[in-house]
């Protein structure tokens, strides 16, 4: 199994954020967890790359063969584990590329790879970047500052088409983009999908299944699965709304 | 803050020094304390002319009647004046070596271990370097190539002999010797430094640099260092500075003072890594350092960069007194303060001349139980008709022991005078470490990374080759790991 949550609960300050919740996730597989506000899809986020402000009461979560919780935050993103976030911080004076220059190379040493040199990066940099529509000037500036809402979610696909994650987990990229924005993300998620890989796609809205096809979609209310299936469930969600699941 | 970041936060303050080590090389020195006898010492190893010992004398007769200043955010015990030796020289410097065959090979070694290798063709390609150890010059390169533009660069002590009328001239035009005490001890006991001279019109074509270290025991380091910039003249200098961890505490009370005539510009940078003390607080530099700037001509600029790391106690304000029309003064300032260190530091702008600008950026990170200083004195005489200053002070403190405050002093005589001053207080940002780490740098990277974004404005005003020297350096303080 690739990634394995098992009976997982999970409080903040006292507040249950998520109780018994299971999810299997293999190579190659693309699943969409959907639910309304406050159902804890973005804790589930935070606590499979390693926040710190959660108590884990309860469950085992493994990854590639690992105790996930073994693992701190920079050693989860070194085995491959990326986290578009919904809302990207801005790190003033911190210019885009020797950020994940640094971000790649200490994924390497861990993977015991060559690390990559200025010039080699500077290339992959470029050339990705062009894949993805972004400006080559918008790479001489800090990461994140200034950036629109839309800018710093093209900024979120670039870092992960670089680092190349085998877990992508894709918090809410969806919200604040226009229908322009969203396409050039979808599409860049689409480019990166291969049969090594897997996508753990978090969304309030059905908008963004239309772009990236699921392979599986869970239904998750007040902090557990309630129901999973194919692409189908999407369109139910559409049609009547997470009432009828709660 | 969560219980990860006090770990790491804990790791940095294993300071680990990687300056600390010692050269043992003979030295000699007079017997310790402050008296006549001690300067007459000091003027008779240097075999300096009469006028140069009266000049020290009465600085000395000065220096007995002053009390230190006080009005400093520092708390340190009394320094005790009779304790320190004020001049220590490797054996066999009573004159300069005339070529680096004739110093010997374990300062050569010295200067490798810190990266200053002392070999012409060696040294940082297009930086020139004036090295003193202890009170005395070591060498001074590519003095040759210099000469041709009629630059002169040698040491204070040189100049006293070879250039005495623009000695006589300069020395304490700037910084009067009875301006305080630490500048009346300095003119009355200091024993080398740099002197710069570019000649009207010349723009000289290297970096030049000095280099600092303190080696031997209870000794105190009193450099000179004084530049002219003659008419349409340009020159940027660096200075940098390391010492031998040691207990007990250490003086450093250097006096450098510039001036810029007509049309020049003099653009000095210091990168300070003196040893600022263990992580209990014992040991470490205490340095009290004046450093003025006199935009003497029209149009005359004058920049300060500075890069404060080390030193256990920080009494530093690089100040301009901007008396020439149109002219303008910068400081730009990076203090960065761990464990029990603590820094008061920042800048005097004197606007004098009509039409002058400054501008001031400082930027203070506090770590441990760290104080940070900034303050700063803005001040518009009577005829500086339209003159501006902006100043900046952003302070970022690591972890919950430490502090950061800013003192700015504005004084206005001039109403026509614009003054803009913004000032930022942040803690280092939680949701900044976690988007880091995420991508796979480790929490001290990701430290290390965010505070040199912090410090960006200022670092990029470094001549290239030592920026990302400093940038190391802020890294090494941050990490207290051997780079």
């Amino acid at each position: 199994m690739f990634l394995e949550i098992k009976d997982l609960s999970v409080k903040i300050e006292n507040k249950n954020i998520l109780n018994g919740l299971n999810l299997n996730i293999n190579k190659g597989e693309v699943h969409a967890i959907m639910g309304p506000n406050g159902c804890g899809k973005s804790t589930l986020a935070n606590v499979l790359a390693g926040k710190e402000d959660y108590e884990i009461l309860n469950g085992k979560i493994n990854f590639k063969d690992n105790d996930l919780f073994d693992l701190n935050i920079e050693e989860r993103a070194q085995e491959g584990m990326f986290l578009a976030f919904q809302y990207p911080v801005e790190i003033p004076g911190v210019n885009i590329t020797p950020f994940l220059h640094s971000a790649i190379n200490s994924k390497r040493k861990r993977m015991n790879e060559e690390e990559i040199d200025n010039l080699s990066f500077a290339k992959l940099l470029k050339s990705k970047a062009s894949d993805l529509g972004i400006n080559i000037d918008m790479l001489k500036r800090s990461v994140n500052t200034g950036f629109s809402g839309g800018e710093k979610k093209r900024y979120e696909i670039l870092q992960m088409s670089i680092l190349n994650p085998d877990l992508a987990i894709l918090d809410e990229t969806d919200s604040g983009l226009d229908i322009d924005a969203l396409k050039i993300v979808t599409d860049g998620v689409n480019k990166l999908k291969t049969k090594d890989n897997s996508f753990l796609i978090i969304t309030h809205y059905q908008k963004l299944l239309d772009y990236i096809k699921p392979d599986y979609v869970h239904v998750m209310v007040n902090g557990s699965i309630v129901k999973s299936g194919g692409s189908e469930i999407a369109d139910e969600i559409e049609k009547d709304g997470f009432q009828k699941f709660q | 803050m969560n219980s990860e970041t006090l770990n790491t936060l804990d790791s940095y303050s294993k300071n680990k020094y990687k300056y600390g080590f010692v050269t043992d090389i003979d030295n000699e020195k007079p017997k310790k304390g402050l008296n006549e006898d001690t300067i007459k010492f000091i003027s008779l190893k240097k075999n300096e002319p009469d006028w140069m010992l009266d000049w020290r004398l009465k600085a000395y007769s000065k220096w007995k009647k002053m009390k230190e200043p006080k009005w400093a955010n520092l708390s340190f015990p009394e320094i005790d004046y009779q304790d320190i030796y004020y001049y220590s020289a490797p054996k066999g410097f009573e004159k300069k070596p005339k070529d680096l065959s004739e110093v010997d090979p374990k300062l050569i070694e010295t200067y490798n271990k810190l990266g200053i290798p002392l070999e012409e063709q060696k040294v940082l390609a297009g930086v020139a370097v004036d090295v003193v150890f202890d009170s005395v010059s070591v060498a001074t390169t590519y003095k040759g190539e210099l000469e041709k533009l009629g630059i002169i660069f040698c040491s204070i002590g040189e100049a006293i002999q070879k250039h005495p009328d623009l000695i006589k001239k300069y020395l304490g035009s700037v910084i009067p010797a009875g301006d305080h005490s630490f500048s009346a001890l300095n003119s009355a006991v200091f024993t080398d430094g740099s002197f710069v001279y570019i000649p009207e019109g010349v723009k000289c074509p290297m970096e030049l640099s000095t280099y600092f270290r303190i080696n031997a025991e209870n000794t105190g380091q009193f450099e000179r260092t004084l530049i002219i910039a003659d008419k349409g003249s340009y020159v940027s200098y660096l200075e940098g500075c390391t010492a031998p961890k040691r207990d007990d505490n250490q003086l450093h009370a250097a006096n450098v003072e510039l001036i810029a005539l007509e049309d020049a510009e003099i653009k000095y940078s210091t990168v300070q890594n003196w040893y600022p003390g263990d992580e209990d607080g014992k040991g470490g530099i205490y340095n009290f350092v004046t450093k003025r700037g006199l935009c003497a001509g029209k149009n005359s600029k004058i920049s300060w960069t500075q890069v404060e790391t080390g030193s256990a106690i920080t009494w530093k304000y690089p100040s301009c007194i901007l008396k020439g029309d149109n002219s303008i003064g910068e400081f730009y300032s990076v203090a960065i303060t761990n464990n029990y260190q603590q820094a008061d530091t920042g800048t005097k702008m004197t606007h004098i001349g009509k039409n002058t600008k400054s501008k001031i950026i400082s930027k203070g990170i506090s770590l441990g139980k760290s104080q940070n200083t900034y303050r700063g004195e803005v001040s518009f005489l009577r005829k500086a008709d339209k003159a501006r200053n902006y100043t900046q002070c952003d302070s970022l403190l690591v972890g919950n022991q430490c502090g950061a405050h800013t003192v700015p002093y504005i004084d206005s005589k001039n109403n026509t005078a614009v003054i803009e001053h913004e000032a930022s207080t942040s803690k280092i940002n939680e949701d900044q470490l976690y988007y880091c780490r995420q991508r796979g740098l480790s929490h001290e990277e990701a430290v290390s990374l965010i505070v040199n974004g912090f410090c960006k404005q200022v670092l990029q005003e470094l001549p290239m080759e030592f920026a990302v020297e400093a940038q190391k350096l802020v890294s090494i303080s941050l990490e207290g790991s051997v780079g």
